[in-house]
């Protein structure tokens, strides 16, 4: 099957399209089938995935516009094939564990129109097909927060939108003058990344380019000063838009910048090092400390979720394999356990109607399975050795450590701090005596809770203690990826920083 | 003595007259068939009506390029072709709009529809000539008609919208009047390519620029009315208030690419002779008009009166295409009405569904935007249809006007104007607020509860043009390709 890319892509969408038609009780039923054949197919690709091809693989070229250079094209490489897979399952696990009684059918083909944007936007090598999935995943997350959200759901989506949807313009104009410097220099107009990464710019548009592709990004990671959509938006979403929301969307924009910032503005990028990184350790440190402040669990997530998107962003920075790599898998793994932990924060809401941790007390006595699920979520979040969490911080933290041994520091105080607020959420909500009496005859995890956690559980450690499978594709990638720009550099202070990276890596492959 | 003068038919060149003469030959048949018998209903008018266009369409693609006729007036350049095509299918798009379940008061005369014919031979008898006195001709001729149209709406809105529209365009008119003789006075000549020969030779004499300054300013004022430009635009809501939705929305169509049209032989001419202060005026103008377009229309209470102000705002865009003054700027401009016509029409006219005899909801406005609240649970295809016009004209891909936004927006970065594309994202960002806020009202708010929410305007016809219109903005991404090609194509074959 060649067309995979296409299938997976379009699947969902025309399934979503037949759900109008499908009876309101059958609804969910329907929307859990589809997403499981939606992750078989992930599955499929990944089975199929030639993981020592580093380069694109599953092509498929369709021209829509051939004068404009637009055209429908897409490929999937180790970088972007776990983020795949990742999307299929979280959409899965999401609708399996999905709780609501208002308008489901309406709430599963969203969610079906979603997935397609999601898997979309991971596969377009067309900038235009890119930017097209890009914003079109507002509109479904704009329905999903402001039809089933909390109170301050209307504000809280349109805040959403807007930031996002005003940082992507300023990226479509990148883009555009992107594919404008390309016409000038072949005489062709073409909006296809691979033709666009053989293209090598002079620093100063390299820089301004940078900065246009880094609104849009940044906004969407969410970088420190960016971030204060993501607070109300995860408060107000239902906890299936927060799922989503924190282990898919917000990826979009980390992989947007391992896609298109590295491999286009090698130069830019290495000069962005340290700004980045500045803004990626407050973005760690200050939303910590946030974290620690809040009273609501679901806060205490979305705000450590804001810290871990820091690490990602320091990796992806730290212009080396390890760095690049580990980011990758941190994404990884910052999908799998912060959707978890949404979940079981939706777990708790469902049951009490409230999320504030002041309200429980001594629930490990009460909820035995969910306590040790949430235990091992929560330690996979603080990056405990042997959980998913471990293996990607580690390799941040190491690929980040040749660029600035400092820094490097300052961004593992996050596990400290990290530790420190999750542990007293931990403390808070599961320890000591059952002080409050809504909290004494509370059901522990049901059999479909069970169901949609546990595969995650298994998740977390399978990949913490053997990642190879996973690692080895993302690596191959990134190091092609890294000689590529190694060759495109033109600045010596580039070339000096991907190079150094490059050596140590072959040293450490002869040891 | 006198010599006779002799002119030969073939000289005239008449095929270049025969889509304007079949449009009014069918008005007159509309006429005749009304004094033969005045008990005809109105859909016998309106498909007469799409007849005549369609015949008109037929003659206008059968015109060749570059071609002059009637002793030279006529100018058939691709420009003229693709803009008489797109005010035809605008058109067409319109005239069914009359066939709706109640009855409208204006569309049981049939001197409508003949007068809706006539303004149509206005349009095109703006676009097809490069003479300044037929262009006034056209210009008046369409605008008188279109001021009929909107009073025939019989409401006291409707009045005032009408001799709003017809004093501000007498003044547009006065304007242009005195701009075309300040032109005459300085160069002999009332057409256009004559103008930009003797203009390009006395250019260099001192003290010609403030002659031209005065002369272009007198026409941009008259064209800043017509395409309402910021400061100009002040008459627009006003008018699209009260008039009727579908004559709203044709409003901020039709007559608009007529007059960007002239603009564009107008502005263009100076441009191109290096004139670039005209340039400059011109993207200022654009800037604010759609910055301040936008701005007013995010504290609009009515639908109407958001899309009449989101209208500006477009219109906005359209004009920084037209100071770009390249080859693909122009095709933008095309490009983006071709688009922008099947959205904004289909959103007029969900209005136009929507629409109660009496005010239910407010004694201001007839469509406020509670109106539509919890408009999903009414009428749910309605709204997902009214929310995808929305999506498209808050430039969401992959719907139409995105692939019209990114071809302008591509266009200003080609020119070297990356300021202008960004400005125009940012207007993009601040206009999918006010977009936004009807689909919140639609798909995030509850109906209101006491008053009747039906909306029973209603009929086979207009499902038909929605469904139209939705097709054509969900489907753009597979006709961009062969439009663009075309416009591209009949653009530069003039010269533009």
């Amino acid at each position: 099957m060649d067309n995979i890319l296409s299938i997976l892509v379009f699947f969902p969408a025309i399934a979503g399209l037949l759900g109008f038609v499908v009876n309101k009780e059958s609804a969910r039923a329907y929307g859990i089938t589809v997403a499981a054949i939606e992750f078989f197919l992930s599955l499929w690709l990944w089975f199929s995935f030639d993981a020592s091809n580093a380069g694109m693989q599953f092509v498929e070229i369709i021209p829509l516009i051939p004068d404009f250079g637009v055209g429908y094209y897409l490929g999937v490489d180790g970088i972007s094939l776990f983020i795949i897979i990742l999307a299929t399952l979280m959409t899965l696990i999401g609708m399996v564990s999905m709780n609501i009684a208002k308008n489901v059918k309406n709430m599963i083909i969203t969610l079906l129109f979603l997935e397609m944007t999601m898997v979309g936007v991971f596969v377009s090598l067309d900038a235009i097909i890119f930017y097209v999935f890009w914003e079109l995943s507002l509109v479904p997350m704009l329905y999903i927060i402001g039809a089933w959200g909390g109170p301050l759901r209307i504000y809280a989506s349109i805040k959403f939108f807007l930031y996002t949807f005003t940082g992507s313009l300023i990226m479509l104009v990148g883009m555009l003058f992107v594919a404008y410097v390309y016409h000038n220099l072949t005489g062709v107009w073409s909006f296809a990344i691979t033709d666009w990464y053989t293209l090598v710019l002079p620093v100063d548009y390299q820089l301004w380019l940078f900065a246009a592709f880094f609104v849009g990004f940044a906004i969407k990671v969410p970088m420190f000063p960016f971030h204060t959509w993501l607070p109300y938006a995860h408060g107000q979403a239902p906890t299936i838009g927060s799922v989503i929301l924190a282990a898919v969307l917000l990826k979009m924009g980390t992989y947007g910048f391992v896609r298109f910032s590295l491999p286009m503005f090698p130069d830019a990028s290495v000069m962005a090092i340290t700004p980045i990184a500045v803004l990626a350790i407050i973005m760690i440190i200050y939303t910590a400390m946030v974290a620690y402040a809040q009273k609501d669990m679901k806060q205490v997530i979305a705000y450590s979720s804001v810290s871990h998107m820091g690490i990602i962003m320091l990796g992806i920075f730290a212009m080396n394999a390890e760095g690049i790599s580990g980011s990758v898998f941190q994404m990884l793994s910052h999908g799998i356990v912060s959707g978890a932990l949404f979940m079981l924060v939706g777990v708790i809401y469902d049951r009490r109607h409230t999320k504030l941790m002041s309200e429980f007390g001594g629930l490990a006595s009460v909820m035995p399975k969910y306590a040790v699920i949430f235990g091992v979520m929560l330690m996979a979040s603080v990056g405990l050795p042997l959980t998913i969490g471990f293996v990607g911080e580690f390799l941040v933290l190491l690929g980040f450590y040749q660029v600035s041994p400092i820094m490097t520091i300052l961004a593992g105080t996050s596990i400290i701090i990290g530790a420190i607020y999750m542990l007293s959420l931990f403390k808070q909500s599961f320890f000591g005596p059952v002080t409050n009496e809504a909290n004494k005859t509370l059901k522990d995890l049901d059999a479909k809770e069970t169901m949609s956690l546990l595969p995650l559980v298994a998740i977390v450690i399978w990949l913490g203690i053997y990642p190879k499978p996973v690692l080895e594709p993302i690596d191959n990638s990134v190091k092609a990826m890294l000689s590529f720009m190694d060759e495109k550099a033109i600045t010596v202070e580039a070339k000096d920083m991907i190079r150094t990276a490059k050596t140590k890596i072959i040293i450490e492959e002869v040891k | 003595m006198l010599q006779p003068i002799n002119v030969s038919l073939e000289s005239l060149n008449l095929i270049t007259l025969a889509p304007m003469l079949i449009v009014i030959a069918g008005a007159l048949i509309i006429l005749v068939l009304d004094l033969i018998n005045d008990k005809l209903h109105k859909s016998l008018y309106v498909m007469l009506t799409l007849l005549v266009l369609f015949v008109d369409f037929g003659a206008v693609l059968g015109l060749n390029v570059n071609e002059r006729g009637f002793f030279d007036v006529m100018l058939i350049d691709g420009i003229s072709i693709v803009s008489q095509l797109l005010i035809i299918v605008g058109s067409m798009i319109f005239t069914p709009l009359a066939l709706t379940s109640k009855r409208f008061h204006e569309y049981s005369y049939p001197e409508f529809f003949a007068m809706f014919l006539f303004m149509v031979a206005g349009f095109q008898f703006m676009v097809t000539s490069d003479n300044l006195i037929l262009i006034f001709v056209g210009i008046e001729t369409a605008s008188l008609a279109l001021y009929t149209l909107i009073a025939l709406h019989n409401r006291a809105n409707s009045y005032e919208a009408a001799v709003k529209y017809f004093t501000m365009g007498a003044l547009a008119a006065a304007f242009y009047a005195m701009g075309s003789a300040a032109i005459y006075a300085l160069t002999g000549s009332v057409e256009l390519y004559k103008v930009a020969e003797i203009l390009s030779l006395r250019l260099g004499e001192t003290g010609i620029m403030i002659t031209i300054f005065g002369a272009s300013m007198l026409l941009l004022v008259a064209f800043a009315f017509k395409l309402s430009l910021f400061p100009f635009h002040t008459w627009a809501p006003d008018v699209y208030e009260g008039a009727s939705a579908p004559l709203a929305g044709y409003m901020s169509i039709v007559p608009k690419i007529a007059a960007i049209v002239v603009a564009i032989r107008i502005f263009g001419m100076y441009i191109d002779l290096g004139v670039e202060w005209v340039r400059i005026i011109l993207m200022v103008l654009a800037v604010l008009t759609m910055t301040l377009a936008n701005i007013m229309a995010l504290v609009q209470e009515d639908v109407k009166r958001m899309l009449a102000y989101s209208s500006i705002s477009h219109a906005g865009f359209v004009m920084a295409a037209l100071a770009l003054s390249t080859t693909e700027g122009t095709t933008g401009i095309f490009l983006y009405y071709a688009l922008f016509m099947f959205t904004n029409l289909g959103a007029f006219s969900m209005l136009w569904i929507s629409r109660h005899k009496n005010r239910r909801f407010n004694q201001r406005y007839d469509h406020p935007y509670e109106k539509f609240s919890g408009f999903i649970h009414i009428m749910p295809v309605g709204a997902v249809i009214m929310a995808l016009f929305m999506l498209s004209l808050a430039g969401v891909p992959p719907f139409s006007i995105f692939w019209g936004k990114i071809y302008i927006m591509q266009a200003a970065v080609n020119s070297g104007y990356v300021w202008l594309a960004i400005v125009m994202g940012l207007n993009s960002a601040i206009a999918a607020y006010y977009y936004l806020k009807l689909i919140v009202y639609m798909f995030l708010k509850d109906p209101v509860k006491d008053v009747d929410t039906v909306y029973y305007n209603l009929s086979k016809p207009l499902m038909a043009v929605i469904g139209l219109a939705t097709v054509a903005t969900i489907g753009a991404i597979f006709y961009v390709q062969p439009l663009v090609s075309y416009l591209y194509y009949m653009i530069s074959a003039s010269g533009y």
